[in-house]
C-alpha cells in the first residue's frame, strides 16, 4: 500500500459531504412515488390494555381515506422477529412471545402499532386516526424491572412468568467463587446504567410498492442494514421471496443501533402496498419517534471484585437485570447477554469472571443496541468497581490498573474472548501524558479557590467490535451470519464501482472505502465510487453496526480488489509476453519483475472489456466479488480522562477537558476517525451527565420529547484532545479494528469517575448517571446530611 | 395541526378586524411558542393574524427615562441593540440567553409576554424593571398585566404593539435553564429603578412570575449578595418537573438572586 494524497492514512475530505450540505442528499423522506398515498400509524397511548374492539367506520369515511388495517387485517401475516436466541442457566431456551406488527387483542406499550390510516395526504390520514374509535381496556403496567419482578406484577405476556426472558450466564461460577474465598478484599458497587433514547437526526421513514407487473415489491426505509431487513421482512413475516423483495436504505440521518431492527411499520407499509396496488409513504414525527424508536441500555447491576492484598484483581462477580421493554427487537437478546457479559475481563488479568444476566420484559419502548451495546454498560460497570477498589485498598487509582494489565497475546479470557493484540500501557501513558494527569493537583487548587470542586476520571477499556465470526456468534444464538460482500467492479476506461453490503448513514464509508480501493489500484480517487444500501445493487450485506464496517466489510472489499489484482496479472502477463509469475503489480501498473515494461490499470481493465488480444480461457470483465467472514472480533483499546468542575452551589457539571488515547487499529482516514471519536465522545457524556429517559409508573413516557430529554449540544462539550497509539488487528489485512463506538464505551465511567473525584471532599462518594445538577446538588446535601 | 385561515394586515385596524371577524382567532408574532402548541393540536385557532406587516412594531426608542421596545422586537434585536444594550443591559443580556439562536432570531417580546409561559424570561424582566405593557388602546402596568401561568390580563382581541421599561439605576438576570428546554428552571432579575428595589422571579412557579418581598425588603437595607444568601423562597408553590424538584428550584431562587444582585455590582 502507497500512501499518497489520497491514500490510506490520508485525511481526505468526504465525498459524501457535498451532497449532504448543500441539501442535495436523498433521503427516504426525499422519494415519492407516482400514485402514492400517505399512511399515518395510529398507537396506543396506554402502556397496557386490552383492545376490547376498533371502530373504523367513521375514518373510513373521513375525506381522503382510502383504508384502515388494524391487528385483525393482518392475522394471518408473520410476526416480527427476533435474531437471536438466548438460553438460560438451565439450558432452556428464552421465552419468544408473538410480536405481531399491528397490535392483536392487546396493546403492551405507549407507542404499540394499532392501526395503520391511509389517505391522499399525510394530513387527511391523521385527521382521520383521530375518527378511529379504541376500547382500551387498561391493565396495570410495569414500566421498569423493579415493578417486573414484584410479587404479583402485571404480567406484560401469559407465557413469561414473572416478566422473565431469560435468566443467562456466562463465566466459571464454581471458579470465581473460590477467587472470592481466598480474597484478602473484596468491594462491591450496584450501578445502574439508565436507558436512553437514539435520537437520530433523520426520523424513521418508509415508503413501499408492490409492482403488480412484476410481482416485487419495492421498499425504501431508514435502515442501517437492508439485506437483513430482505431476510426478516421476506422469510420471516411477508412470506416473499429475496427475488420479489428489493429494500433501499438511501441516505440514512443517523442510526446508532436504532435503525438497525426491522420495525413493525417496514412490514405493515410493504403489506398495506401490496393490498391497496399503490405506493404508501410514512414519515415518523419526532414525538412518535421518541416512543416508537428502539431505546438502549435499562440495567440495574450489582458487583463485586475480589483482590489479594496488593491490590491484584482475583475475581469478579456480575449480576445484572436488563429491561428488554414489550416486545424482543432483532438484537435485543444478545445486548445484555453476549455484547456484555464476555467484555468483564475488560484490559485486565482477573482469571476467574462470571456474569449472570436476568432479562425482562416491560411495558415500555422495546430496547435494542445502542452506540456500543453492552459494551458501554459492561464497561461502565467495570470502571466504576475498579476506581472504587482503589478508593476502598488505598491506592492510586492509575497503578491498581496498570498492575492488572494484560501484557501477553494472545490472551484468552475467562469469558470466551481471545484478544489478538494490544498494548494498554502504551495507550494509558499517552492518555496521561496529554491530560497532564501529574499536573491535576494544582488545577484542583486552583479552582477551589474560585469556589469549585474540581475532579479527574479515568477509564481504560478495551471493546469487542467487527462483530462477527458467523461460526462463533451462530454458537452463541444468532440466527444469521455476521460476514460481508465486496465487490470491485473496474469499468472499461478505468474508473471504478465499489459495491458493499456495509451500510453508511453517517461514518463515510463513500470516503474510506475509495481511499482503500484507490490506493490499492492505484486509481485515482475521484474515479472511485462505493454503492450502498440497496439490495437490487449489492450482491449480499449484514450492514453496519459493532463497529465492524472497516474490519469486516473493508476486508471485503479488500479481499476482492486482490483478485481483480490477480486477474489482472493474468491479462497483464499476455499483452507483456510474460509469464504470470513474473508480473509485479504497484501504483496502478503491472509490470514484467526487472524490467520498464509494464501496463496501466486503465490499460488492463479495456483489454478485459475489448478482449481483441486476450488469455484463451479467461473470461473478459474486470469484476470480482468477495466474502469475507472474520476469523474473530476485534479488539480496541483505550485510555479515556475527563476532568470536571462541579459547582457545589446548584449542583451544575462544567467538562472542562476530555482527553482520548485509543487504539483502533489501521487508520484509513485520520478525519474521519477523529469525526467518529468526536461524535460517540458526546454521545457518552449525553449519556454520563444529561440523558435519561423516565417512565411514569403507568407507563407514560415523561421524558417524550425535547423540551425534557436532554441531548448533548455542542456548547456542552470542551475541545477533545484526541490522541493514538496503534498496534494492529492481527487477523485482518487492513490491521482494521474499528472506532464508531469508542466514545460512548470508554468515557462514561471516566466522566462520572470525575465528579466522584470532585466530590469527595464534599464526603460524596457514589453518583448516579446521569450526573444531573439536581442530582449532583443532592448527592451534596445527602453528603452533608 | 388543523387548518386555519391566514391574515397579513397591513395595518393594526385591519389586524383588529380580522382579529374580531375570526371564531378563534390567534395574533402570531414570531410563532415560537404558538406554532408547536398547534402542531400538538393544543391551540386550534380558526384564524392566524400575523403581525409582520404591520408597520411601526419592531422599533426600540430611548424616552429618555425609559427604553421603549416594539412588540415584533426579535430576542435577538433586543440583545443587540444598542440602546437596550447602554440603558438597561440586564434586559440585553436577558434577550441574549432566551432559548436558542434560533428562538431569538424569530420569537418576539410581544409573543413572549402575551404567551406568559411560566418558564419564559421577560416576564421577570417587566416586572422586576416595572414595564408598563403598551396595547392598541390602553397601558397595564405589570403588576396588572401577568395574572398566572399563560394568563395575563388582555382582551381576547387586544394586541401588544410594545412595552416600555423604565431605566433603572441597577439591574440583572440570572438564570438557571433547563438543559433541555432552556427555559428557566430559575430566572431572577433583581433591579433598583424608580419603582424601588424589585425582584422578580420566573420559572419557578406554578403561578408565573412572583416578587420576593422578604429579598427586595433586606436589599432596601443593603444592597449585597449577602442580604439575599439566606433568604428561601416556600417549595410550596415551586413547579417539579425531571430537571428540579421544589427543593432544588426553590434554593435555585435563592442562588440566582444573590448572583442577580452580584452582577449588579
Amino acid at each position: 500500500m502507497s500512501a499518497n494524497g489520497t491514500g490510506i492514512g490520508a485525511s481526505v475530505k468526504r465525498k459524501e459531504d457535498q451532497r449532504f450540505l448543500t441539501g442535495r442528499g436523498r433521503y427516504t423522506d426525499d422519494i415519492n412515488l407516482h400514485r402514492q398515498l400517505y399512511g399515518y400509524i395510529l398507537r396506543s397511548p396506554v402502556a397496557h390494555a386490552n383492545i376490547g374492539g376498533i371502530d373504523t367506520s367513521a375514518a373510513m369515511a373521513a375525506p381522503g381515506v382510502h383504508a384502515v388495517y388494524t391487528g385483525k387485517d393482518m392475522e394471518g401475516v408473520g410476526g416480527i422477529p427476533t435474531g437471536w436466541l438466548i438460553h438460560s442457566k438451565d439450558g432452556s431456551p428464552m421465552v419468544e412471545p408473538p410480536h405481531p406488527a399491528l397490535a392483536l387483542g392487546k396493546v403492551r406499550y405507549v407507542g404499540d402499532c394499532v392501526a395503520i390510516i391511509v389517505a391522499d395526504s399525510m394530513e387527511q390520514a391523521k385527521a382521520a386516526a383521530n375518527l378511529v374509535d379504541v376500547d382500551y381496556q387498561e391493565l396495570p403496567a410495569v414500566a421498569t424491572i423493579e415493578a417486573a419482578e414484584a410479587d404479583g406484577a402485571s404480567q406484560v405476556f401469559d407465557e413469561a412468568p414473572g416478566n422473565v426472558c431469560y435468566d443467562w450466564e456466562v463465566g466459571d461460577k464454581a471458579a470465581t467463587d473460590a477467587a472470592f474465598e481466598n480474597a484478602d478484599h473484596v468491594v462491591s458497587i450496584d450501578v445502574v446504567n439508565q436507558r436512553i433514547i437514539p435520537n437520530a437526526i433523520e426520523p424513521r421513514a418508509a415508503i413501499a410498492n408492490f409492482d403488480p407487473g412484476t410481482d416485487e415489491y419495492t421498499l425504501y426505509t431508514t435502515s442501517q442494514n437492508p439485506h437483513l431487513v430482505r431476510l426478516l421482512l421476506g422469510a420471516f413475516v411477508l412470506g416473499l421471496p429475496e427475488h420479489k423483495l428489493r429494500i433501499v436504505a438511501p441516505d440514512v440521518g443517523g442510526g446508532f443501533g436504532s435503525k438497525i431492527p426491522h420495525y413493525a411499520e417496514e412490514a405493515i407499509l410493504t403489506w398495506t402496498a401490496g393490498q391497496l396496488g399503490r405506493p404508501v409513504k410514512w414519515t415518523c414525527e419526532r414525538l412518535d419517534a421518541f416512543k416508537s424508536d428502539t431505546h438502549g441500555r435499562d440495567h440495574l447491576s450489582t458487583a463485586s471484585m475480589a483482590l489479594d492484598a496488593d491490590g491484584t484483581f482475583l475475581g469478579l462477580r456480575v449480576s445484572t437485570k436488563a429491561n428488554l421493554g414489550a416486545y424482543l427487537s432483532t438484537f435485543a437478546p444478545c445486548v445484555p447477554t453476549y455484547l456484555y457479559g464476555i467484555l468483564f475481563a475488560g484490559p485486565y488479568t482477573t482469571p476467574a469472571v462470571y456474569c449472570e444476566v436476568k432479562s425482562f420484559f416491560t411495558n415500555t419502548v422495546p430496547v435494542d443496541a445502542l452506540r456500543g451495546a453492552g459494551r458501554p454498560e459492561a464497561t461502565y460497570l467495570l470502571e466504576r468497581l475498579v476506581d472504587k477498589a482503589a478508593r476502598e485498598l488505598g491506592m492510586d487509582r492509575v497503578e491498581i490498573r496498570r498492575q492488572n494489565f494484560i501484557r501477553e497475546f494472545p490472551y484468552q479470557t475467562p469469558v470466551a474472548l481471545q484478544y489478538d493484540q494490544g498494548d494498554y500501557d502504551a495507550t494509558l501513558d499517552l492518555a496521561l501524558g496529554a491530560a497532564d494527569w501529574d499536573g491535576f493537583e494544582a488545577r484542583r487548587a486552583e479552582a477551589a479557590a474560585r469556589g469549585k470542586c474540581r475532579g479527574i476520571g479515568i477509564s481504560t477499556f478495551i471493546e469487542a467490535c467487527g462483530i462477527a465470526p458467523s461460526a462463533v456468534v451462530g454458537s452463541l444464538g444468532a440466527r444469521a451470519g455476521l460476514y460481508e460482500s465486496g465487490s470491485v467492479r473496474v469499468h472499461p476506461t478505468g474508473s471504478v464501482s465499489v459495491f458493499t453490503g456495509t451500510h453508511s448513514h453517517g461514518q463515510g464509508h463513500e470516503t474510506t472505502f475509495a481511499q482503500i480501493v484507490s490506493d490499492m489500484l492505484g486509481v485515482d480517487f475521484d474515479l472511485v465510487d462505493v454503492v450502498h444500501g440497496d439490495s437490487a445493487r449489492i450482491p449480499f450485506g449484514m450492514g453496519t453496526y459493532g463497529s465492524r464496517s472497516l474490519a469486516v466489510g473493508g476486508t471485503a472489499i479488500y479481499l476482492a480488489v486482490e483478485k481483480v489484482i490477480e486477474k489482472g496479472k493474468k491479462i497483464a502477463a499476455h499483452l507483456l509476453e510474460a509469464s504470470v509469475e513474473d508480473i509485479e503489480f504497484e501504483n496502478g501498473s503491472f509490470t514484467v519483475a526487472g524490467t520498464d515494461r509494464s501496463k496501466s490499470i486503465g490499460e488492463v481493465a479495456l483489454t478485459a472489456y475489448v478482449p481483441h488480444n486476450y488469455p484463451a480461457g479467461l473470461e473478459p470483465g474486470l469484476e470480482e466479488t468477495a466474502f469475507y467472514d472474520p476469523l474473530n472480533f476485534t479488539f480496541p483499546a483505550g485510555t479515556h480522562i475527563v476532568e470536571v468542575e462541579v459547582d457545589p452551589e446548584t449542583g451544575e457539571v462544567d467538562l472542562v477537558a476530555v482527553t482520548g488515547s485509543d487504539d483502533v487499529g489501521r487508520i484509513i482516514n485520520p478525519m474521519i476517525v477523529a469525526g467518529q471519536l468526536h461524535g460517540g465522545l458526546a454521545h457518552g457524556i449525553g449519556q454520563a451527565l444529561l440523558e435519561e429517559c423516565v417512565y411514569q409508573e403507568d407507563g407514560q413516557l415523561e421524558t417524550g420529547s425535547y423540551m425534557n430529554y436532554t441531548m448533548p449540544r455542542a456548547a456542552d462539550l470542551p475541545s477533545f484532545s484526541i490522541n493514538h497509539n496503534t498496534t494492529l488487528c492481527t487477523h485482518n489485512p487492513l490491521g482494521a479494528k474499528g472506532v464508531g463506538e469508542v466514545g460512548s464505551i470508554g468515557v462514561p465511567p471516566a466522566v462520572i469517575n470525575a465528579v466522584i473525584d470532585a466530590l469527595r471532599p464534599l464526603g460524596v462518594d457514589d453518583m448516579t448517571m446521569p450526573a444531573t445538577s439536581q442530582r449532583v446538588w443532592q448527592a451534596i446535601q445527602d453528603a452533608n446530611g | 395541526m388543523q387548518d386555519f385561515n391566514y391574515h397579513a394586515p397591513t395595518s393594526m385596524n385591519e389586524a383588529l378586524d380580522a382579529l374580531r371577524g375570526a371564531e378563534g382567532g390567534k395574533v402570531i408574532a414570531g410563532g415560537q411558542s404558538l406554532l408547536p402548541i398547534m402542531k400538538l393540536n393544543l391551540a386550534m385557532p380558526s384564524d392566524l393574524v400575523s403581525l409582520a406587516g404591520v408597520p411601526g412594531l419592531a422599533d426600540i426608542t430611548d424616552n429618555g427615562d425609559s427604553v421603549e421596545v416594539g412588540a415584533m422586537c426579535t430576542h435577538a434585536q433586543v440583545a443587540g441593540s444598542d440602546v437596550v444594550r447602554g440603558r438597561i443591559p440586564a434586559l440585553a443580556h436577558m434577550a441574549d440567553g432566551i432559548g436558542d439562536a434560533q428562538v431569538r432570531n424569530a420569537g418576539t417580546i410581544g409573543g413572549s409576554v402575551a404567551h406568559n409561559d411560566p418558564g419564559a424570561d421577560y416576564p421577570a424582566a417587566c416586572v422586576a424593571l416595572g414595564a408598563t405593557i403598551v396595547t392598541d388602546r390602553r397601558e397595564i402596568s405589570s403588576d396588572d398585566y401577568f395574572q398566572g401561568m399563560f394568563l395575563t390580563a388582555l382582551e381576547d382581541d387586544e394586541v401588544i404593539t410594545a412595552v416600555r421599561f423604565p431605566v433603572p439605576a441597577r439591574a440583572a438576570y440570572a438564570k438557571f435553564a433547563n438543559p433541555a428546554s432552556k427555559y428557566a428552571v430559575a430566572g431572577v432579575m433583581v433591579a433598583d429603578g424608580p419603582a424601588g428595589v424589585r425582584v422578580a422571579v420566573t420559572g419557578a412557579s406554578g403561578d408565573g412570575v412572583f416578587r420576593v418581598a422578604e429579598m427586595e425588603a433586606a436589599l432596601g437595607e443593603s444592597f449585597s449578595a449577602d442580604a439575599v444568601a439566606g433568604i428561601a423562597v416556600s417549595t410550596d408553590d415551586m413547579l417539579s418537573d425531571t430537571a428540579a424538584g421544589p427543593e432544588y428550584r426553590a434554593h435555585l431562587v435563592t442562588v440566582m438572586a444573590k448572583r442577580a444582585v452580584e452582577a449588579c455590582a
